[in-house]
């Protein structure tokens, strides 16, 4: 098995306000993992630790093997320390957020071709003939020339799908992806995630479905206060869960 | 009143409007280019770089344009000969580019406020985006930051273009014939005072508002995620 990702020790403040408190993680390719736990757990802070849209305090990033170079600059601050191979890793990190993030001013065609011509220099033919592919994988591919805000909410997120698809990378990262959809737009969302899991993408994935974690899911990590309290098969953790927490965070989310 | 006046004269009036004009485009064209930088430079967080940035904008907002043109070129000719040994003598002592160079830098402090606000009112949401699609530095800025900087700010640079076509007004102070210094220049020579200046404020509004006009296009060009939706005709 082939590591994709994998995360060691990770602590994440915020000043005083220690969020993540020592979070090891790893994924093989092809893993989908869910992330699992009640608002305030660290889930999405974690998440985005992964892709440095917010610094670990501490704690080892892996990519695909390659560790992300962190360094302590004279302030006490923690930064990358080199952007550049940030840069690159975060093209092999596709993120999916909870409110979408599509450029508003670009239409659907433009927001998915957008990084694929400027950050990795592919021809503005081959984008597009790539776009046009993945718009018709997620299902619109006849909104191509509309905007963002001409779509429910539903196809927004599948269109930012395809943007994170666009960059072909080793690992989707997926913040809440469903939860600023209307309950019955969820369901076209959660299906292009359940197609991509079958044809073996590498999934990272915050969410409150739990019958997508359940179903969907290699494992499921439950946090509990920047901690994991428990991990396991979907089936380990769903039917015999052995944290008390994680049996009454279960109770209530059905 | 008597027009015919006017029109007599109407050749020399439209030469006037002309240059109005072209000062306006050419403040306006290297004031933008300016302004950019500048409002980068407020947004800097090291204070050698936007303190000077900040005293600039201070000083051009908030001292009078006149002001500014006279110290600009009546106020150059006490250092002539500093000027001179520097080789600049030759464009201080040219009313065009005192009168120019003192609308530049008023429109590029205006301009790099109306921009500051619009890089920092871009959502967090667009640029954490660009991040993650591993951009970064002048390529996001280029790229995501800017252009959605540019619409949110436009409508008020419009307002900064209107100013500035007739603040333009101010360099027939210095010598210079543009709209209202050939009204001025014309009415000493007939006394026809009513009727050129009215003419000359129809010619102003006429270029004010082909202004509003262009700009309003550009603002439609560039904001069609605003426009309503377009909805297919159903056919009958």
């Amino acid at each position: 098995m082939t590591l994709a990702l994998s995360i060691t020790d990770l602590h994440k403040s915020f000043n005083e306000n220690e969020v993540i408190k020592g979070m090891s993680l790893t994924a093989n390719k092809g893993d989908v993992i869910s992330l699992i736990g009640a608002s305030g757990s660290g889930k999405s802070t974690f998440l985005r630790c992964i892709n440095l849209l917010e610094t670990p305090n501490s704690g080892e990033v892996r990519v695909a093997g390659e560790l992300i170079e962190m360094k302590t600059d004279s302030k006490g601050n923690r930064l990358p320390t080199s952007q550049k191979q940030v840069d690159r890793i975060r093209t092999k990190l596709g993120m999916v957020f909870q409110s979408f993030n599509l450029w508003s001013h670009m239409t659907i065609l433009e927001n998915v071709m957008e990084a694929p011509v400027h950050v990795l220099g592919q021809s503005k033919d081959e984008a597009k003939a790539n776009a046009m592919q993945l718009l018709e994988k997620v299902g619109i591919a006849d909104k191509a020339q509309q905007y963002p805000d001409h779509l429910s909410g539903g196809q927004q997120q599948r269109a930012a799908i395809a943007r994170a698809l666009a960059m072909d990378p080793e690992v989707m990262l997926f913040d809440e992806p469903t939860s600023a959809l209307d309950p019955e737009l969820v369901g076209e969302v959660l299906k292009v995630m359940r197609q991509l899991a079958a044809e073996g993408r590498t999934m990272i994935v915050v969410t409150h479905e739990m019958t997508f974690a359940r179903e969907v899911s290699t494992q499921v990590v439950f946090l509990h206060q920047g901690l994991v309290e428990e991990q396991g098969t979907p089936e380990e953790v769903f039917q015999n869960p052995k944290s008390e927490r994680c049996r009454q965070f279960l109770a209530s989310s059905y | 009143m008597d027009f015919s006046i006017v029109w007599q004269y109407l050749p020399k009036l439209l030469e006037g409007a002309w240059i109005t004009l072209w000062i306006t485009v050419v403040s306006l064209a290297i004031g933008l280019a300016c302004a950019v930088p500048l409002a980068l430079a407020r947004l800097a967080k090291h204070p050698l770089v936007y303190s000077p940035a900040y005293l600039f904008v201070l000083y051009f907002r908030g001292t009078p344009l006149l002001v500014q043109i006279f110290l600009i070129y009546y106020g150059s000719g006490q250092f002539r000969h500093e000027l001179t040994d520097l080789g600049l003598w030759g464009f201080f002592r040219d009313p065009w580019f005192c009168g120019i160079l003192a609308l530049v830098l008023n429109t590029a402090a205006y301009s790099a406020e109306i921009f500051r606000g619009a890089i920092s009112a871009v959502p967090r949401n667009d640029i954490e985006a660009g991040r993650a699609c591993g951009m970064s530095g002048l390529l996001l800025f280029r790229r995501i930051t800017l252009p959605k900087a540019f619409r949110i700010g436009l409508p008020a640079y419009g307002n900064e273009v209107i100013f500035l076509l007739q603040a333009t007004s101010l360099v027939s102070t210095i010598t210079i014939l543009d709209l209202t210094g050939i009204s001025r220049q014309l009415i000493s020579k007939t006394f026809a005072v009513y009727e050129f200046y009215l003419t000359a404020a129809a010619m102003y509004l006429v270029m004010t508002y082909a202004l509003v006009y262009l700009f309003r296009l550009w603002e439609k060009r560039l904001s069609g995620h605003l426009q309503p939706r377009v909805v297919a005709e159903p056919r009958t």
